[in-house]
């Protein structure tokens, strides 16, 4: 094979971790409280911002600037279940998707008026790996492991503790689990601050590769819920695998071309498939 | 001569006469206005009946791009390059509304798929750079006043097309309103199943919304280009306008008429009003003003937006059928 | 043990009980019979907290327990196997008989009360690590049971355990039910086999339009013409 189209693929498969990170929240979010967050890439944009102005502003070493911006980008996911999710819950769906469009209308002119447009780059310079002569990019890897391992963790947590347990069994039969003596409301906050920090984390790991603006969410957000949509809304596997699909797609398809053609390809592709397989690639 | 009358007439009256006596500033915001209260309109022509797209931003990028494009490289008059773009569009809304209505593809699923065509356009006219200056934004040709390349540097003459189009807007969905496609649509919106058992070809009935949906928001989006003679993939389609146009449609009102015209007006003086009162130091202040109320609006008028309208509906179909009592439901 | 005096609920606008009272005492069995749509699975609902009481007082041990919502009902005691199982059908077996013991007590005595349901039902032992939706009817039953009795629980509902049970599971329903209460526990059954569930309880309700229009002990019932007649079908 190329030895160029086999780089690109790896580092799309590097980049996949990422965006596997944000579809596991945003279909663990939809999973359990039934509601699609349309602004939850702009809550990983919050997180950008965070980390920027820890870091690179007022010079907290990274480590602890990523961990304070995932905390708070968890708390900012509370905050929003509580204060635009909670109200809405036993709306109709059109209703949740506009309150939470609203929501990303919000965030993207209130992050211009306070930051403005400019991009800003965290500035951490990582090297460029090479690798039997191909060129991989090391903030990638870091974020692919991370990613990787966020979703471990997520996994055990979800298999493993109650509330995890409770997590997946709300999402199959929301009605009941009270009589088990769950408190729905617990576990909705919960898995909102849960959402939360995988939007946090997948925003360090962006914040290595990308620069930081206002509409950064536009760029990914899309691509996301497409990835969502192709595993099966709430369906964590899926998303995970669809995560690295789209990717490969994207990569193969920036090799022979640009970048948006790239995309436009994915986006087809994906379309495409919604009406091969309408509930998702790996619908039950 | 009913009192309805009069008041259309003398409404009609008021818009003829208003280029003469307001500036030009206002003309423009006036156009505007209109421009997006129709787009809006052949949006809510299928949104009022929950087929919810978030897809136009896709028919008026296409409306916009390809007389422009047009235009600029082949000298060709938009007479002839808004008919072409309007048929891409149906087209495009043929080969996306067909599998998704065929295969029952509905709610959140829609959504999302049409949220996806929106990106393919946007994402195609930024990569094609070479041809669409991509991000950069796209700039015509000028040949000063011109009907055969539709240029008016005279605000006056596309207020005047900026009204025609408003009103072909409103004609087409009283067109609907009052035609049998409306019962259908409803009843299709209602229970898909049901509907197509007592004989509604649902497909039909649905692809045709849509298409005429499509239709009317790339002519939309072609006017609006000529008016502005300067495209941005971003400003004409994409997540941010499909968003834009579900937006204000609904903060109107999808289930009447002038609904979708107030959620223009309203929308566009808020922004304006905004962006005059804040000046140019706070960008994105009046957005942000502009998202808290509209999630003030949908958490706390919840019944405002989809469900004060879905009264008028349940209203108005008990008035015409006086006869029939509600039926339980049963969950 | 458990005690409703007057208890009225509906749903929304629509009033589905009217002035419900009954008693089970302490390690006995109650049941409560009726036609469909009489109320009983809102009665069950209710005591279990899944839907508000809007009038009248139910106490456990004494204690006023009405109004809470059902996850402070089971910490009250009281577990309720719903009409229909409903299992979480993709968790495993063992998955939903720990989210049986989600409340903080139980917790603790998870492994004591997890051995204690596999006795009572080795074959749920047999298929802990399967998907508890591919199992059969009466698996799925015995392991909502479970489910249910992993709070360790003083009063368990069971809203027509037999429904869409082959006849021979259904004899192994009413035989567990007898086990259940040899161990102590009280229990509310509501029950279509009005023959069957008479034979394990000792006192009986029967509900028709969201009252009572009958109760008696278990003996006074079988014999009750009315209910032979509309029942029993004799
Ligand atoms: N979720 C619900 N919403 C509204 N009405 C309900 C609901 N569940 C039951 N009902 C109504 O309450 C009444 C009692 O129902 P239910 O308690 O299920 O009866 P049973 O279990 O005795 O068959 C019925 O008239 C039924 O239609
Ligand atoms: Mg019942």
């Amino acid at each position: 094979m190329d030895i160029y189209l086999l780089e690109a693929i790896i580092n799309r498969i590097l980049l996949g971790g990422v965006l596997a990170l944000l579809a596991l929240g945003l279909n663990l979010i939809f999973g359990v409280i039934d509601v699609v967050w349309i602004a939850y890439a702009d809550i990983v944009m919050c997180g950008m911002y965070a980390l920027y102005f820890l870091y690179a502003e007022y010079g907290v070493p990274l480590p602890v600037a990523c961990l304070i911006a995932i905390i708070g980008v968890s708390i900012l996911g509370v905050v929003v279940h509580l204060l635009i999710i909670a109200p809405v819950l036993n709306s109709p769906p059109l209703n949740q998707l506009l309150a939470t469009g609203g929501l990303l209308f919000f965030l993207q002119s209130f992050a211009t008026l306070l930051f403005g447009t400019d991009f800003r780059n965290i500035g951490v310079r990582l090297p460029i790996l090479e690798f039997a002569t191909m060129y991989i990019s090391f903030a990638r890897l870091i974020a692919f492991m991370v990613g990787l391992i966020g979703a471990v963790v997520l996994y055990l947590f979800l298999k493993r503790t109650y509330i995890g347990t409770a997590i997946r069994a709300i999402a199959q039969d929301r009605d009941i689990v009270g009589l088990m003596g769950v408190d729905q409301r617990r576990i909705y906050l919960v898995t909102s601050a849960i959402g939360g920090a995988l939007a946090g984390l997948a925003a360090c790991l962006l914040a290595l590769q990308y620069d930081v603006h206002p509409f950064i969410g536009n760029t990914f957000g899309p691509v996301i819920f497409m990835i969502c949509v192709l595993g099966g809304l709430g369906n964590m596997i899926g998303g995970f695998a669809a995560s690295f699909i789209i990717s490969q797609i994207i990569a193969i398809g920036g090799y022979y071309s640009n970048t948006e053609w790239s995309y436009v390809l994915a986006f087809t592709f994906f379309i495409v498939l919604m009406f091969i397989r309408p509930r998702g690639l790996f619908a039950r | 001569m009913t009192f309805n009358r009069v008041l259309t007439l003398i409404g009609l009256a008021i818009l003829i006469a208003l280029p003469t006596f307001i500036p030009p500033y206002f003309l423009h915001l006036v156009i505007q206005i209109l421009l997006w209260a129709f787009i809006y309109t052949a949006w809510a022509l299928m949104g009022r009946f929950g087929f919810v797209s978030f897809g136009h931003g896709a028919f008026m990028g296409i409306g916009a791009y390809v007389p422009a494009l047009l235009w600029n490289y082949y000298d060709l008059t938009p007479w002839i390059g808004i008919p072409l773009s309007l048929g891409i569009s149906v087209l495009l809304a043929i080969i996306i509304g067909y599998p998704c209505f065929r295969l029952k593809v509905v709610g959140h699923y829609f959504a999302l798929v049409t949220l996806a065509l929106s990106q393919v356009v946007l994402l195609s006219l930024v990569a094609a750079r070479d041809v669409t200056g991509g991000s950069l934004g796209f700039t015509q040709k000028t040949v000063g006043h011109s009907w055969y390349a539709l240029q008016f540097p005279d605000k006056g003459y596309f207020y005047g097309i900026a009204v025609v189009l408003w009103l072909i807007g409103l004609l087409a969905w009283q067109r609907i309103d009052h035609g049998i496609s409306r019962e259908a649509l409803e009843a299709i919106s209602e229970d898909e199943d049901a509907a197509a058992a007592v004989g509604i070809n649902v497909l039909r009935e649905k692809l045709r919304v849509t298409v005429i949906s499509a239709a009317l928001t790339a002519l939309g989006g072609a006017i609006y280009g000529q008016y502005i003679m300067y495209l941005n993939p971003e400003t004409v389609s994409g997540i941010a306008v499909s968003l834009q146009i579900v937006f204000a449609s609904i903060a109107g009102g999808v289930y009447s008429l002038l609904g979708p015209t107030v959620g223009s007006l309203l929308t566009l003086s808020l922004t304006e009003g905004l962006r005059v009162w804040f000046g140019a130091n706070f960008i994105g202040a009046a957005n942000t003003i502009y998202g808290i109320l509209l999630v003030l609006c949908i958490i706390f008028m919840p019944q405002g937006i989809v469900g004060t309208i879905e009264g008028i509906k349940a209203r108005r179909r008990r008035m015409a059928k006086p006869s029939a009592a509600p039926s339980n439901v049963r969950t | 043990m458990l005690s409703l005096a007057s208890v009225s609920a509906g749903y929304g606008s629509f009033q589905a009980l009217f002035g419900v009272s009954l008693e089970v005492p302490k390690g006995e069995a109650g049941g409560v019979i009726g036609p469909n749509g009489a109320g009983k699975t809102t009665l069950m609902r209710v005591i279990s907290g899944l839907i508000p009481m809007q009038e009248g007082v139910m106490t456990m041990d004494g204690r006023p327990v009405g109004g809470l919502p059902a996850h402070r009902m089971v910490e009250q005691g009281i577990a309720h196997v719903p009409e229909g199982r409903r299992l979480f059908p993709r968790l495993t077996v063992e998955e939903n008989l720990r989210i049986g013991a989600f409340i903080p007590q139980a917790r603790a005595r998870f492994a004591d009360q997890l051995d204690w349901v596999y006795t009572l039902f080795p074959r749920l032992k047999d298929r802990r690590e399967q998907a508890a939706g591919t199992m059969s009817g009466g698996e799925q039953q015995m392991c909502a049971i479970g489910r249910a009795l992993m709070s360790k629980p003083k009063v368990l509902l069971m809203d027509e355990p037999s429904a869409g049970l082959a006849p021979l599971v259904v004899q192994q329903v009413f035989d567990l039910v007898r086990r259940i209460r040899e161990e102590g526990l009280t229990v509310l059954i509501v029950e279509q086999n009005v023959q069957q569930v008479l034979d394990v309880v000792d006192r009986a309700y029967l509900l028709e339009v969201g009252s009572i229009k009958l109760s008696g002990s278990a003996a006074e019932l079988k014999n009750n013409s009315f209910i032979r007649q509309s029942y029993i079908g004799l």
